[in-house]
């Protein structure tokens, strides 16, 4: 896993569909591994694919579209709804994303994906339209997410809008830390908590 | 001002509170399967830790195992990897494992209550979203991903930020046929599948306070459709009479000292919601979903919504929707065929569930064409159901009563419904493909599948009534 993120400047893939649930990030008959890797070949499975075959490829599926890729996705509201599996996130990360914008994210989504230096920016509907308009007039356009500033920029445009992240994420981001590595350094805090707790 | 009834059990469990940043918050409880955790373990064992507190921690095989001939190996071989995983980590770990084989394996959310494990006033956390089921004891219960399963290994806490709260109130008298999954239906087709995302919710009202343990539980199970972390329901007299002499609740000697501090756990009078929303339990019909998401749902004597109701921007997605589903806008799904009815699943798969399926189809016989799956969420269900004749019952209507497992809620092992074909679910997640590639499925209650599975049809359950 590649950490420590700031500044990432893309071309974005448009997923213009609200409702995108874990299900159809990554369908359950994928999860089946033991080890983090590997799962971006089974990104939207069901979607990139006709009936399961690799041979099949939908050719109206925006993944399958060579106009369009890049490090960024921009998805339509509530992104990431659904089961918790991490899995989703691993495939997002595994499939060459850093970033992920929409207007509204699960709440499971997002922690998952910062657990995974995987950038979920949430910004305004208006904004996510602008977004899509961008890349419907020029799927050459690149957006430039900072997370030091939290803002996210449209170059073709010069739109930006800012994004929300608490400080302690951000200083995790920024510096590739992550929180086993927090809550193992206040251990014997713990172990004096349990001391006083009374079950 | 007084505190929510989130409130006093999250203040009792923060360790500490980083400054800008979320709490830490200290995990009594934590449930792990097969799916979800063993790059939890192999994270942990990286840097080279053990796990911190394994007696705080029960393993069960769940979502990958097969509900018929368990007693053989596992034919899928990722699966079966996946199993044999869990019980060597276990073993490594010391974890307790109720896995294959085990009188209390079970369908995780199941196990943890029936067994006693699930107690008011705690904090539970599970690989798994439907962790919110546990709530329905008075226990802040929500799910977690994979890296946070490897925290709570490694330190018995995790990160999170206290979510805003809100509070749904179902006043009233539930009408004849309408049980609890078709309160919570109602619940997300009114207020949308991301309706309560960033809140936890309490449930409370008189139509709350008359439910079973049981039907409790699949409201708080159903709480994540709606996009809320968790649901919770202040425990109450049900809740310590179905708590008393289960396996691992409390023994005599600790039994008063629980108790009492198990009757502080509510919301005070002037405690306060971000939110609260007013519910007639009255206007609750038997429901329905007809779309891809769980707030797609409606009465079963409804239609679909036409075109012209629907808003401009939501358009593509609803039509999308439909198409997947095989349905029109406008339509009746009432005498709608269906090829399949699931009965089962971490929302309704408890012995109440199939006493309520039972009671109404004895005597009666499966529709010629629809082929009828009843899995039962734990060994002891499983058990129980044939103590008390319901194997019988479902033999005689032509229904199969498999072996627990989470089965073909999400269609992980061998059960999935074919593509194209319409299941009538007790399950949670009528997703695209959540049960088989391009299956299609109309979640709806035990009593409303049962129905469907003796008339070979969408029906309106209250005509047999």
């Amino acid at each position: 896993m590649s950490k420590s993120i700031n500044i990432v400047t893309s071309t974005a893939v448009p997923l213009d569909i609200e409702n995108v649930d874990t299900d159809q990030i990554i369908p359950a008959r994928f999860l089946k591994a033991t080890s983090r890797e590997g799962f971006g070949k089974n990104l939207f499975r069901d979607w990139r694919y006709l009936n399961d075959d690799e041979q099949q490829p939908r050719r109206e599926f925006v993944l399958n579209d060579p106009t369009y890729k890049g490090k960024i996705l921009v998805a339509a509201k509530n992104f990431g709804c659904g089961s918790s599996r991490e899995h989703a996130a691993w495939a997002i990360k595994d499939a060459g994303f850093d970033v992920v914008v929409s207007s509204f994210f699960a709440d499971i989504f997002k922690n998952n994906a910062l657990n995974n230096f995987l950038l979920p920016v949430q910004v305004s509907e208006d904004f996510l339209q602008k977004i899509f308009a961008a890349i419907e007039k020029d799927p050459a356009v690149e957006l430039k997410v900072s997370i030091e500033d939290q803002t996210i920029t449209i170059s073709s445009t010069g739109e930006q809008s800012g994004f929300d992240i608490n400080n302690y994420k951000k200083t995790c981001l920024l510096n590739g830390y992550d929180d086993i590595d927090y809550l193992l350094s206040i251990r014997n805090e713990i172990e004096t908590f349990e001391a006083t707790f009374t079950r | 001002m007084g505190k929510t009834l989130f409130e006093k059990i999250w203040d009792k469990h923060v360790v500490k509170q980083i400054d800008g940043g979320p709490s830490v918050l200290y995990i009594d409880k934590h449930f792990i399967h097969e799916v979800t955790s063993p790059q939890a373990f192999q994270g942990l064992e990286k840097r080279g830790l053990k796990v911190f507190r394994p007696q705080q921690i029960v393993a069960t095989a769940d979502h990958n195992v097969p509900t018929l001939q368990q007693h053989l190996p596992i034919r899928d071989e990722l699966g079966r990897l996946q199993v044999q995983q869990l019980i060597a980590n276990c073993k490594k770990h010391d974890v307790e494992l109720y896995g294959l084989g085990h009188p209390f394996q079970g369908i995780v959310h199941v196990i943890g209550p029936e067994l006693g494990i699930t107690q008011p006033g705690m904090t539970i956390v599970c690989g798994d979203s439907h962790t919110s089921t546990h709530g329905a004891f008075g226990a802040i219960a929500f799910g977690i991903g994979t890296s946070e399963v490897e925290m709570v290994m490694a330190t018995q806490c995790m990160l999170q930020s206290k979510p805003k709260l809100m509070r749904i109130n179902i006043e009233g008298e539930l009408n004849k046929g309408v049980v609890s999954k078709d309160i919570i239906l109602f619940i997300i087709s009114k207020i949308s599948a991301s309706g309560a995302t960033g809140y936890f919710v309490e449930y409370a009202g008189s139509a709350i306070r008359s439910l079973s343990m049981e039907a409790r539980m699949t409201i708080c199970n159903m709480s994540i459709e709606m996009g809320a972390r968790g649901g919770m329901i202040a425990p109450d007299e049900t809740t310590f009479d179905y708590m008393k002499g289960r396996l691992f609740a409390p023994g005599a000697a600790q039994w008063d000292r629980k108790l009492a501090a198990w009757k502080e756990l509510y919301s005070d009078a002037d405690a306060v919601f971000d939110k609260e929303i007013q519910i007639d339990a009255a206007a609750i019909e038997p429901m329905i979903t007809y779309g891809t998401n769980p707030g797609m749902g409606m009465g079963v004597t409804g239609h679909i919504p036409a075109e012209s109701e629907i808003d401009e921007k939501e358009k593509p997605s609803f039509l999308k929707s439909l198409n997947y589903m095989g349905l029109k806008p406008g339509a009746e799904i009432k005498g709608k065929k269906v090829d399949y009815v699931f009965i089962g699943s971490c929302t309704n798969s408890r012995i109440e569930d199939l006493r309520m399926v039972a009671s109404f189809v004895k005597g009666k016989k499966k529709a010629d064409d629809v082929e009828v799956w009843v899995v039962p969420g734990s060994k002891q269900v499983e058990k129980q159901a044939i103590a008390e004749g319901i194997d019988k019952i479902f033999e005689e209507a032509g229904f199969q009563l498999r072996q627990p497992g989470c089965s073909a809620c999400l269609g992980m092992n061998e059960d999935k419904i074919p593509a194209g074909k319409y299941c009538i679910s007790t399950s949670n997640r009528n997703f695209e493909g959540r049960q088989g590639p391009n299956a299609r499925t109309f979640l709806a209650s035990p009593l409303t599948a049962a129905a469907a599975a003796i008339t070979g049809e969408v029906a309106d359950v209250r005509e047999f009534l």
